[in-house]
């Protein structure tokens, strides 16, 4: 059950970062492929009706968290606390951004939330990839299974941790590029004219930087936590996992050079569904690692919630996703196509 | 620690009253909204189209910032408040997933479809996306009082090894008393936000000449739901809650009456100050045995008073909570008189040339706000000394490892954005007023100009 349980927070959060993965890299990508107001409007356009359902997938994976695990819950949102706050300002700044831009047709007005959207959907994939970073690191648990970081402190990977140090960073810049390019292939696919071109010519480029960063970061991981492999080596099984998150690249390549953009944008949520597998897979059956002493990490049997409320937690969570991914299927199906934006259409 | 406890109150007392500014109009208005789009659909009438898509407007602007200041509150469980999402999670984490899952996911869904889908839907489609968004937001709104309902009045749980607590029946959790008393109260409340806003924008444009048709809509809608509601927030569900407080909480009923020895016959004061180092309260206009009354349907039924309590167990502002409970039910006194004597003009067919009566009603829309701000002051500062009541007082609840200062930090961060969203949302609702509702066009089912060519 609690295995289960994991697996489960682990799957919603793949969902929203596939989900979100592509509205945050629009929004990084904003001001790169998209330069008129009917462009941008375009950009906005092809997110508008989703990013606010895709957003619940992250909200969703916190209550499920919070329920199934609470000291995980309690523990990680204190000792995380100034940048998870900061992410909560960047998540608000990113709604003002996408929904009040299209109130006034003013450019003064519009100009400054395409920057508001932009600059917070980018703060946020970099904070995203921060925060995966330091879980995979670990962080200094007590034997309360608590910890309080501070931003930075000399950017070394050592006992007196920050959020953010070299490695960290590293994990940033991965998330930063990997969901610009998820964001590229989404709009290659769901945007047509100059947008699309643009896009696609930004995804062609962004492929290297995701590529080189994989490979860096990989290694960089391994250094930084020799213990990943551990699980690996238990069950090799689990080397498919690196070999899908490459072969998922190519794919991509692979597509984008034939114009195949659907097809291409779901190799990128392939990529980025086995990143984290391959983290997850790693990680069981812990699920935050202490940096300082491996016996305070907590892991699924120190921090789960007891037999009766994951039992009666699955009955509803089933029923309730079910209808959740109906919702959606109909949503994407509803506003499927590429968005067509003209001169003085309503909305975004 | 202290300090930082008091900073971790101050912070999630000013979001959440911030923040509940919003849900409360949006719930109202989406009941009403279906209700103005079934009548489109009844009547056949544009009118009622063109008003629903008017108020689509004012209540889409109010979605996004009950979304933008909603955010910060799952968060602050975890982040200010560690300790007792600890103690808690394995209890109120179901209620909060479930927001998520059955609630959120509805409401994002189908908002999309409402505001922007109405050409693309049929009649009765764009209805069910009305009534969805509706279902949502009221759906969102019970699993988190019923939320708070477990933190009033703890039910369905059963202690854990290590102190802790965690979920022992689904439907007790669910099915709690107080959640559903509360929850009737909680949203009848609403609907009272959403009927005064949208009768005083009816007043305003009737009051200034414009767009005199939409207005009679507006005003008509909003007294009827106005009076209905009124009403019920007093009896039974205002009635039933005082009721609840007294049996399980009688610590926080003494305190909210600046009650200081146990009474038979105890009075309910109108007006008066307390004065609660001298224990008593000052100029006082009373109603001889009311409270006795109200509470035990009995005349001299005996109350309970401070003095009956341990200090340590006595709610920590009996001021504040004091102020804050005679606002409310004042305010909602005076709700039913405004909409009782409005509906009545309304019947007579006086009610849109009676200039007063507009003016009453145009004035009057901040007021419901008021008191259901001052409601949940009520139910919260009440609570105290006690975070869950009984079981976990409020100074064990906090984050033991974030500092005071990084609390204040965040504080002012959050002060500062809201100042923003706030100017914001005031320009951004003007300009919808200003602009108003587009005329329903009769002519619409007509086919357009035949294009030349």
């Amino acid at each position: 059950m609690l295995t289960l349980w994991f697996i489960i927070v682990a799957l919603m959060l793949a969902t929203y970062v596939i989900l979100d993965g592509f509205d945050l890299g629009a929004g990084i990508l904003h001001f790169c492929v998209a330069r008129t107001d009917n462009e941008r409007r375009a950009v906005l356009h092809s997110i508008g009706p989703v990013w606010d359902g895709n957003e619940v997938w992250l909200l969703a994976a916190g209550g499920t968290l919070y329920f199934a695990f609470p000291l995980l819950y309690a523990s990680s949102f204190s000792g995380f606390y100034l940048p998870l706050i900061m992410v909560v300002w960047m998540l608000m700044g990113r709604a003002m951004g996408i929904e009040f831009r299209h109130h006034i047709r003013n450019e003064v007005w519009t100009q400054l939330f395409d920057f508001l959207f932009m600059i917070s959907s980018a703060l946020l994939a970099i904070f995203y990839g921060a925060a995966l970073g330091n879980v995979i690191r670990g962080v200094p648990l007590d034997q309360n299974g608590l910890f309080f970081e501070p931003l930075w402190t000399n950017f070394r990977v050592g006992a007196q941790n920050g959020i953010l140090d070299w490695y960290t960073v590293l994990a940033g810049l991965v998330a930063f590029f990997a969901l610009a390019l998820h964001g590229a292939n989404w709009l290659a696919m769901k945007t047509d004219g100059e947008v699309r071109r643009r896009a696609r010519h930004t995804a062609g480029f962004a492929w290297y930087a995701v590529v080189l960063l994989t490979i860096l970061s990989l290694v960089a991981t391994i250094w930084v936590r020799p213990g990943v492999l551990d699980n690996y080596r238990v069950y090799p099984v689990g080397y498919l996992i690196p070999v899908v998150v490459f072969a998922s690249l190519l794919l991509m390549r692979w597509f984008h050079a034939r114009e195949r953009d659907c097809s291409a944008f779901l190799s990128g949520a392939v990529y980025l569904a086995f990143m984290l597998v391959g983290a997850a897979f790693a990680l069981y059956p812990v699920l935050l690692p202490s940096s300082t002493n491996p016996a305070n990490s907590l892991t699924i049997y120190n921090v789960g919630s007891s037999a009766y409320g994951m039992k009666v937690g699955l009955v509803w969570w089933i029923l309730g996703i079910l209808i959740a991914v109906g919702y959606f299927v109909f949503l994407f199906r509803f506003f499927r196509g590429r968005v067509h934006v003209e001169e003085g259409q309503e909305g975004y | 620690m202290d300090s930082a406890l008091a900073v971790d109150r101050l912070q999630f007392a000013f979001t959440i009253t911030f923040h509940y500014l919003f849900p409360q109009l949006t719930m109202g208005l989406a009941l009403l909204i279906v209700w103005l789009k079934t009548q489109a659909i009844r009547r056949n009438d544009p009118q009622y189209d063109a008003a629903a898509r008017f108020w689509a407007k004012i209540f889409g602007i109010n979605f996004v910032l009950g979304v933008i200041t909603g955010i910060p509150m799952e968060f602050q469980f975890g982040t200010n408040w560690a300790r007792f999402s600890h103690y808690a999670g394995g209890v109120i984490g179901q209620t909060l997933a479930m927001e998520g899952v059955f609630a959120f996911f509805l409401e994002s869904a189908f908002l999309g479809l409402f505001l922007y889908g109405e050409k693309r839907l049929s009649k009765w489609g764009h209805w069910a996306a009305a009534f969805m968004v509706f279902l949502g937001s009221w759906l969102s709104g019970y699993f988190i009082v019923a939320t708070d309902a477990w933190m009033q009045h703890p039910v369905a749980y059963a202690p854990l090894g290590d102190g802790n607590v965690q979920v022992s029946s689904f439907w007790g959790l669910l099915l709690n008393p107080w959640a559903i008393w509360q929850y009737c109260h909680n949203m009848s409340g609403a609907v009272i936000t959403g009927s005064f806003v949208m009768a005083a924008l009816g007043a305003f444009y009737l009051l200034s000449r414009k767009h005199t048709e939409q207005a009679q809509i507006y005003v008509r809608t909003g007294v009827v739901a106005g009076v209905i509601f009124s009403i019920l927030q007093l009896f039974p569900t205002g009635d039933t809650q005082g009721k609840m407080v007294a049996r399980y909480q009688p610590a926080t009923l003494a305190a909210m009456e600046a009650l200081y020895d146990t009474t038979s016959g105890a009075p309910l004061h109108i007006i008066g100050q307390p004065d609660v180092e001298n224990k008593t309260i000052d100029n006082p206009i009373s109603l001889p045995k009311a409270l006795s009354f109200l509470t035990y349907k009995r005349w001299n039924a005996e109350v309970k008073g401070l003095n009956a309590f341990p200090p340590d167990q006595l709610p920590t502002n009996i001021d504040l909570l004091y102020y804050s409970y005679r606002i409310m039910v004042g305010l909602g006194t005076i709700f039913i008189a405004i909409m009782v004597v409005s509906a009545f003009l309304l019947w007579r067919k006086k009610l849109f040339a009676t200039r007063p009566a507009l003016w009453v009603l145009m004035l009057a829309f901040p007021f419901p706000y008021i008191a259901n701000t001052a409601g949940w002051i009520t139910a919260e500062v009440g609570r105290q000394p006690w975070l869950v009541y009984g079981l976990l007082r409020t100074e064990h609840g906090t984050s033991t490892m974030v500092s005071s200062g990084n609390v204040w930090f965040t504080t002012l961060g959050f002060m500062g954005m809201y100042t923003v969203l706030a100017l914001l949302f005031i320009f951004l609702v003007r300009r919808e007023i200003e602009a108003g509702p587009q005329a329903a066009n009769p002519g619409a089912a007509k086919p357009a100009v035949a294009a030349a060519g």
